[in-house]
């Protein structure tokens, strides 16, 4: 199973990876390619209380500037410095050193599995 | 408007309009439409029509167009006729020396820059800088502007300026609101901000639901409870100084944003608001050089504290790179822009003062750190030497530190202000018995005006006028504790051209870099980039429209009332409406004044649910932007394939808001460039469901003469005299964006407390700090109806049409015209789909923007409406010549486009992918291209007359910088003058 299966997706074009009560959240292929050369990301501070479908930060490429929605309620854990520091590592590796954060949940909303996502990007 | 629009004495031609045919010699409308009658002749056969009626009868919907009306637009005035009355307009205008401060000071603009800046159409008539390769000069000229808005607010980035102080202060309310933690909807107002601040933010805070506290920060504490920002007036609008850094620490603890209003010449003397602790500083640049101009143009200014760069309205200049790694101007955060953010936009502010900035900044150039001190010295030095002998006569002075501006204590008011006026000086009038008086550059240069305005004061006939000067400036600013230590305007730009031969030619080496109508065409669409005519120009830089100040009494504005009135009566005859306010000094304060007068029109009638505003998907982002800051929800009606209106979702989205809907915001002709042929039905649905139409002004240009925005259903409407009434763009700004509204919405539109036509000015609170926005350039629109007639406007917009039509019929077998309406024909602009060529070749829309460039063209409108797009608008000013070039252009780099689909060049290594070539690029020993050196520059030097070849040759137009990395710049945003060593 590829990567890609194994994530599952929102509406809002972001990937989640659960695993142990904690979730690491980033933007899909897909989106990273409609957003273009990403130059910043504005992310929130590790502590902060997020409510899913709330806005918790940003995503501007040359082109627009994306919100980053919670799509889980928790805590934030960690964020990723790294793509504060280097907001291109969004467009060269979404999946992976892209990452935004890691949220602490109790409880998964229903989320999309690769198919059910793929599906949607199609459709709009 | 009620104002009485009397016209000067007629000129010989009034009522002779066949003295004067359009052709005739001396007529200006032959000078201002390019094309001639033989021309136009040929162009007309080109798309299949016989005369210019019979196109424009094809192209404008029957049921829209206009009859014929009686107009009040006297018959064309030739060009020294028009100056003439002018003249004589401006001969009822009294300039007075003006002493009421409030933000408007008198200024002494550098002869050198006034003549290559001002009055230089290498800098007037270029556009807003989105092609940054060929606007180096300028973006480097905003870049010294904010540096020294930088450097003076002790703050890290300031933007490419405001459009004034007023809705600098707004932008800076609206910015705490975002960026502060606190939920709270209060905002703290310094009870000494400027009056017309106070205004303008009472009124934009109630549209979004912004709660204000005035409180004497100087005085008293702040309020208890949560606010999310502080606005600090400092100096205040007495001229009090007082020392805010404990008010500042206060408020931050509490959670809030503070915004400092800051007078950007005493700041050379005073601890700057970054040091003082302060998030945000606006204000002004007026008196760095630019005219009072009755209330404008000029430049506002906003700055930011390291952290809050990402929340700055406006245009930002950063620097990047260009593909060769050289460093390179250009805007940054483009992304952020409130036009693209659309309904989540957090601003309507589009475009800047441009002009304006770089006038102020250059004055910061030519002065020098030390001249800009050496004058503020010596305002201080006169303010406080006239204080003193003020206090020496017995008068009480009631401001105890201040820089330039103090409060005296009369028996009575009026009387001295009369008094005054009679030595020809103007004063603030604060109350009954208290008056304001405000030094500036000009009159501290006058040694005797302290004993001058003491003996005027005093008022003793019998008593000898003391004729002793005030003396050097010696005396430090009070109290000690704000004496400013820190150094500013380090940077060796702002040191080393400080003689007027250097000055003078780093000017022309800026101007030299950039691309502006004086080199060639800017077929932008949307952008109407016609003649800005000299003779339209001439009366700007008179002392009687450059030198009044705002909130001069009436009596000494007489001149400029009746311009403004007859400006009024005529665009409200154009556009088929009751009413119309110059106020708003940008397209987009317009739309925000409308918006304004029809939330106050459905609040009037007892309709306060009435909040969506519908705005079809095709509609310029400011649309949805303004609708927001008026408070409005955003309602998003579809367009269907054709680019119309979708009328099965405007119902359905009619029905779904039957009970809140507030207004349709359609533009006309359509920013596809198409007169869409449902107008009526739309309005009339919206009419229907209770909703007021609001008609986007755009466009006109496409409709001048043809059909009037009044008589489809439109209710109120912003016109861009910037676009379609030739007043330049300056380089992005200034603008102005009248608001033309019917009788019912006319007592919503935008008033002024300070309006000189008192009872009879509108009711609406104001958008602008001035009660006249930008009156120094009305004049230039004055101009150009007076001199076209009702006749030449139409005339002007039929060879528009035809030129549109004209481009479109001869590039369609090589680009794809997107969209067209009845009879196959556009509007005034064309949308050419480069989608295909891009799937077929791999060329890209900015491959092709930046070729046009070596083919010495400024590109047209890129990716707007339509992503992938180039939206061409020749106007009506381009010579046939000229427009042929264009095509010839077009042609050939579909032909080298061809050329890499073909597999000749290689999709990374040819003409297009590597334009624009600069001439280092090609003065290189080793060329390794797989295309000659000559096809890289000299694309566009064919011509089968040999002069025209060696012409362009000759006179090629040679870009600065290769292709600029945009991504590059936003990640490292740099917003100041870089140092000399990044161009190693």
């Amino acid at each position: 199973m590829s990567r890609e299966d194994e994530l599952k997706y929102t509406t809002e074009h972001e990937w989640i990876e659960a695993a142990d009560s904690v979730a690491t959240v980033g933007i899909t292929s897909y989106a990273a390619g409609k957003l273009g050369d990403v130059v910043y990301v504005d992310l929130p501070a590790v502590g902060t209380v997020v409510e899913a479908g709330r806005v918790i930060g940003e995503i501007e490429s040359t082109k627009s500037v994306g919100e980053l929605y919670a799509p889980v309620s928790g805590t934030i854990t960690e964020v990723n410095d790294a793509v504060v520091d280097s907001p291109e590592l969004v467009n060269s590796d979404p999946l992976g050193e892209g990452w935004l954060v890691k949220v602490e949940y109790v409880e998964l909303p229903s989320l999309l599995e690769l198919a059910e996502y793929t599906a949607f990007t199609a459709e709009s | 408007m009620t104002i009485d629009s009397v016209l000067p004495a007629p000129s010989p031609a009034v009522g002779q309009g066949t003295r004067h045919p359009t052709y005739g010699p001396s007529a200006f409308g032959r000078r201002h439409i390019g094309p001639d009658g033989v021309e136009q002749r040929r162009m007309l056969s080109a798309v299949g029509y016989r005369s210019i009626d019979e196109l424009l009868g094809a192209a404008v919907p029957a049921g829209i167009q206009v009859g014929e009306i009686d107009s009040v637009i006297p018959p064309a005035a030739t060009e020294s006729e028009a100056i003439a009355e002018l003249r004589a307009l401006a001969s009822r205008n009294t300039v007075r020396r003006s002493m009421i401060g409030l933000g408007y000071h008198d200024t002494i603009t550098p002869a050198v820059i006034k003549r290559n800046v001002l009055e230089n159409p290498s800098w007037y008539t270029a556009y807003t800088p989105y092609q940054p390769e060929i606007s180096q000069g300028r973006l480097e000229a905003l870049l010294n502007f904010q540096t020294m808005v930088a450097d003076l607010t002790g703050l890290s980035t300031a933007n490419a300026s405001m459009l004034d102080e007023s809705t600098a202060v707004v932008e800076g309310m609206l910015l705490a609101r975002r960026a502060s933690k606190s939920a709270s909807p209060r905002f703290v107002v310094d009870s000494d901000a400027l009056p017309q601040s106070a205004a303008l933010l009472a009124h934009r805070a109630q549209a979004v639901g912004i709660e204000l506290i005035t409180v004497d920060l100087a005085r008293e504490p702040l309020p208890g409870g949560d606010f999310f920002g502080v606005l600090i007036q400092y100096p205040g609008a007495s001229g009090a100084v007082w020392d805010p850094s404990a008010v500042i620490a206060a408020a931050k603890e509490a959670g809030a944003v503070v915004v400092v209003a800051a007078d950007l010449l005493a700041l050379t003397l005073l601890t700057s608001p970054g040091e003082l602790g302060a998030d945000v500083a606006v204000g002004t640049s007026q008196r760095f050089g630019v005219p009072m101009g009755f209330g404008g143009p000029h430049a506002g200014y906003m700055a930011v504290r390291a952290g809050l760069e990402r929340q700055l309205p406006g245009r930002l200049v950063g620097v990047s790179q260009d593909a060769a790694g050289q460093p390179a101007y250009r805007l940054s955060l483009q992304a952020r822009e409130q036009h693209i953010r659309r309904e989540k936009a957090t601003s309507n502010i589009c475009t800047a003062q441009v002009l304006l900035a770089v006038m102020a900044g250059m004055y910061a150039v030519y002065h020098g750190p030390d001249g800009l001190r050496w004058i503020a010295q010596t305002v201080h030095a006169a303010a406080r030497a006239t204080a003193d002998e003020l206090s020496a006569a017995g008068f009480e002075v009631l401001t105890r530190h201040f820089f330039d501006t103090f409060q005296v204590r009369v028996d009575d008011s009026d009387a001295t202000i009369a008094r005054l006026r009679g030595y020809g000086i103007l004063l603030r009038r604060v109350d009954e018995t208290t008056v304001g008086v405000a030094l500036d550059e000009v009159s501290s240069a006058d040694p005797m005006i302290s004993s001058m305005l003491a003996h005027a004061f005093t008022h003793d006939a019998g008593a000898a006028f003391g004729m002793h000067g005030y003396g050097a400036p010696t005396r430090e600013i009070e109290p000690a504790s704000l004496r400013r230590t820190s150094s500013y305007l380090t940077h060796p730009i702002f040191n080393t051209h400080h003689s007027e031969t250097g000055m003078m030619r780093y000017l022309k080496y800026l101007a030299d870099l950039d691309y502006a109508l004086d080199r060639g065409m800017i077929p932008l669409g949307s952008c109407t980039m016609k003649l800005n005519a000299a003779t339209e120009m001439e009366a700007v830089s008179w002392p009687e429209f450059a030198r009044i100040h705002p909130f001069a009494p009436a009596e000494d504005v007489q001149g400029y009332l009746a311009l403004i009135g007859q400006l009024e009566s005529w665009l409200a005859e154009v556009t088929g409406y009751d009413a119309v306010s110059l106020q708003p000094n940008a397209g987009s304060q317009g739309e925000l004044a409308g918006l304004l007068a029809i939330r106050g029109f459905h609040l009037a009638n007892g309709d306060a649910q009435r909040l969506v505003c519908l705005i079809p998907s095709s509609a310029h982002g400011t649309n949805a932007a303004s609708a927001v800051l008026a408070g409005m929800k955003v309602v998003v009606v579809a367009c269907d394939e054709l680019g119309n209106v979708d009328l099965d979702d405007l119902h359905a989205k009619i029905a779904a808001h039957a009970d809140d809907l507030a207004a349709l915001m359609i533009t006309y002709p359509s920013t596809h460039g198409v007169y869409e042929h449902e107008v009526r039905a739309i309005t009339e649905a919206v009419h229907d469901a209770g909703g007021q139409v609001y008609v986007d002004g755009a466009n006109l240009n496409a409709l001048l003469g043809f059909a009037r925005f009044g008589d489809f259903g439109g209710d109120v409407s912003h016109l861009n005299l910037h676009k379609t009434f030739c007043i330049p763009h300056g380089g992005g700004g200034p603008g102005v964006g009248p608001v033309a509204a019917k009788a019912h919405l006319a007592p919503f539109l935008p008033g002024h407390a300070q309006s000189q036509r008192g009872a009879d000015e509108f009711t609406g609170g104001p958008v602008s700090a001035a009660p006249f926005g930008s009156p120094s350039i009305l004049p230039i629109s004055w101009a150009y109806v007076r001199m076209m007639g009702a006749d030449g406007l139409r005339e002007a917009t039929g060879a528009a049409v035809l030129a549109a039509n004209y481009v479109a019929v001869r590039l369609s077998e090589h680009y794809p015209v997107l969209y067209k309406g009845d009879n196959g024909l556009v509007a005034h602009e064309c949308i050419l789909d480069l989608r295909p060529l891009t799937a077929a070749t791999g060329v890209s829309v900015d491959d092709v923007a930046k070729r046009l460039i070596d083919y010495g063209f400024h590109a047209p409108t890129m990716s707007f409406p339509v992503p992938g797009t180039l939206m061409v608008e020749p106007t009506e000013s381009e010579d046939l010549a000229e427009i042929d070039r264009f095509i010839d252009a077009m042609v050939a780099i579909k032909l080298e486009a061809d050329g890499v689909a073909a597999g000749e060049w290689p999709l990374e290594d040819n003409p297009l992918r590597n334009a624009p070539h600069t001439a280092q690029a090609i003065a290189v020993d080793e060329w390794a291209h797989p295309y000659s050196r000559e096809l890289a520059v000299y694309p566009g030097a064919v011509s089968s007359d040999a002069s025209v070849r060696t012409m362009r040759i000759r006179g090629k137009y040679w870009p600065p910088v290769r292709r600029i990395d945009q991504a590059y710049g936003d990640r490292n945003l740099v917003c100041s003058c870089p140092p000399p060593e990044a161009f190693a």
